[in-house]
């Protein structure tokens, strides 16, 4: 089968949206659904547009939040990962308890957080870490695993020393994984750091998204999850950018998957 | 798994030891590279014991294996740099070779832009400039087909001959081990089934020079002998 072509692709997603938003304008204005409930597609923009600056600022704040907390959450993911390579007893220790701590809602840490930490940056960003660091440390340590045992073995016949294993073969071999990891990563800190300005914080786009339900503006609302859905899928796109820029093979290999 | 194997390479030498699937091929090899230790037995590098002690022999094992996120070049010179060159020396070394491996062009290439014996060239350039004394090849050209596989062990005889390589090549195809070496050690047994294998014979190959060895009276004796040792 043929790829899709390139108009096609963007075509058809773009129409799709388009119509939804027409069925969504019209279900409105028709009064199917009141306009107290349900702001339209054109009400929404317009309270984006005169909120920007406002909108702007808090934009800022959970944006450094989720950035500080998605480094640091990368760090220590990286770090327990190779911990976790490194040391059969320290996979075998911590396996167990990363997966039940994955189990645990955000929503139901964050209040205490907040509570422990106070309204400031500190339990959004402790929010972030805690929600991104496992999807890296999984994808960390099955990349490191994927590694084919050969391939160390040949390492080995060249009188490779662990680091040399580690920085040749196994490091690259776990890039992807790291990647797809990390993409899913980036949407979970936008995510995280808005939940936790929700429950207590002075500025932030979870705290512009309290007022706003509180003053029943929600055009407003809806506004701030159009900010909030373009931050992830900008976080997502950099993430890619940073991938082609640290695998420059897989591009080699996209060009000739065909043979 | 085997028992009793004793093997010798001579000095500017290939061997070939050749037995079924299965046999404990690989093992061996393993086992003569330093990555497993036998249970009994020892290995000498010119007399020195190195059992168990890996990085000590050229090894090339079945796959290439070569690593997908490096250039060829920097795959090939990998062991050099492994030993502390810097990569503009380990470059400098290698290059100079790439005409005579048949790899001109492919220098800035990643690996899977190369065809399968291609990457068979650049991994046995990569075991060439591992360095040792002695190479080993584990069924090195048997992933590829037919026509490429000819082509592929006629330029090994002339490479290894030009370079004095000696090596110990392991195959389970005995065209493979009659055209590629001058001695053939025939391994037999069924370790699976509880028998321990063993060399059943040596064949020497008389090798002589044509176009179209593997059509001569010579190539179908020594292929005959090996055969009825394999039983």
């Amino acid at each position: 089968m043929a790829a899709p072509s390139r108009a096609r692709r963007v075509l058809a997603p773009a129409l799709a949206i388009a119509g939804l938003l027409l069925l969504w304008e019209a279900a409105v204005d028709l009064g199917i659904v009141p306009n107290f409930l349900l702001p339209t597609p054109v009400q929404v923009v317009m309270a984006l547009v005169e909120d920007a600056p406002l909108i702007a600022g808090h934009c800022a704040v959970t944006l450094a939040e989720a950035a500080a907390g998605l480094a640091l959450g990368v760090a220590l993911g990286f770090a327990f990962a190779v911990l976790m390579d490194r040391f059969e007893t320290f996979y075998l220790a911590f396996e167990p308890l990363m997966t039940v701590s994955q189990t645990i809602p955000t929503v139901a840490i964050a209040p205490l957080l907040v509570l422990w930490l106070g309204y400031g940056a500190l339990p959004k960003i402790v929010l972030v870490v805690v929600s991104t660091f496992f999807p890296i440390t999984v994808s960390l340590v099955s990349g490191f695993r994927s590694v084919d045992p050969d391939a160390i073995d040949l390492m080995r016949t060249m009188n490779a020393s662990r680091w040399q294993i580690f920085w040749y073969a196994k490091l690259p071999a776990a890039a992807e994984q790291f990647f797809s990891g990390l993409r899913i990563s980036a949407t979970y800190a936008i995510v995280g750091a808005v939940i936790a300005e929700w429950l207590g914080g002075n500025v932030g786009l979870g705290v512009y998204m309290t007022r706003v339900r509180k003053s029943f503006s929600y055009d407003r609302l809806f506004a701030s999850i159009i900010v909030i859905t373009a931050l992830s899928l900008g976080l997502m796109k950099l993430v890619e950018l940073a991938q082609r820029a640290c695998m420059p093979w897989k591009r080699a290999e996209g060009k000739h998957h065909d043979r | 798994m085997v028992r009793d194997i004793n093997v010798e390479v001579a000095s500017g030498e290939v061997c070939c030891l050749v037995g079924r699937s299965g046999c404990g091929k690989t093992t061996i090899l393993h086992a003569l590279a330093g990555l497993t230790t036998p249970m009994s037995g020892r290995v000498l590098l010119r007399g020195e014991d190195v059992t168990g002690r890996p990085g000590r022999v050229s090894y090339m094992l079945q796959k290439d294996l070569l690593l997908p996120s490096r250039r060829i070049i920097d795959n090939v010179c990998l062991p050099l740099v492994l030993a502390g060159a810097r990569r503009s020396e380990a470059r400098a070394k290698a290059e100079p070779l790439f005409e005579r491996f048949g790899l001109a062009g492919c220098e800035l290439k990643w690996p899977s832009e190369l065809s399968g014996g291609m990457r068979q060239r650049a991994a046995f350039l990569r075991t060439y400039l591992m360095g040792a004394d002695v190479t080993l090849l584990d069924e090195p050209f048997s992933a590829l087909d037919a026509i490429t596989r000819t082509e592929v062990r006629q330029w090994f005889v002339e490479v290894a001959a030009e370079l004095g390589l000696s090596a110990l090549v392991i195959t389970h195809d005995v065209d493979e081990a009659v055209s590629m070496s001058s001695r053939i050690y025939v391994l037999s047994g069924a370790p699976a089934a509880g028998e321990p294998s063993h060399v059943a014979g040596t064949v020497s190959v008389n090798r002589v020079a044509s176009e179209n060895f593997e059509l001569t009276d010579e190539y179908l004796t020594a292929k005959r002998e090996v055969m009825a040792l394999l039983g």
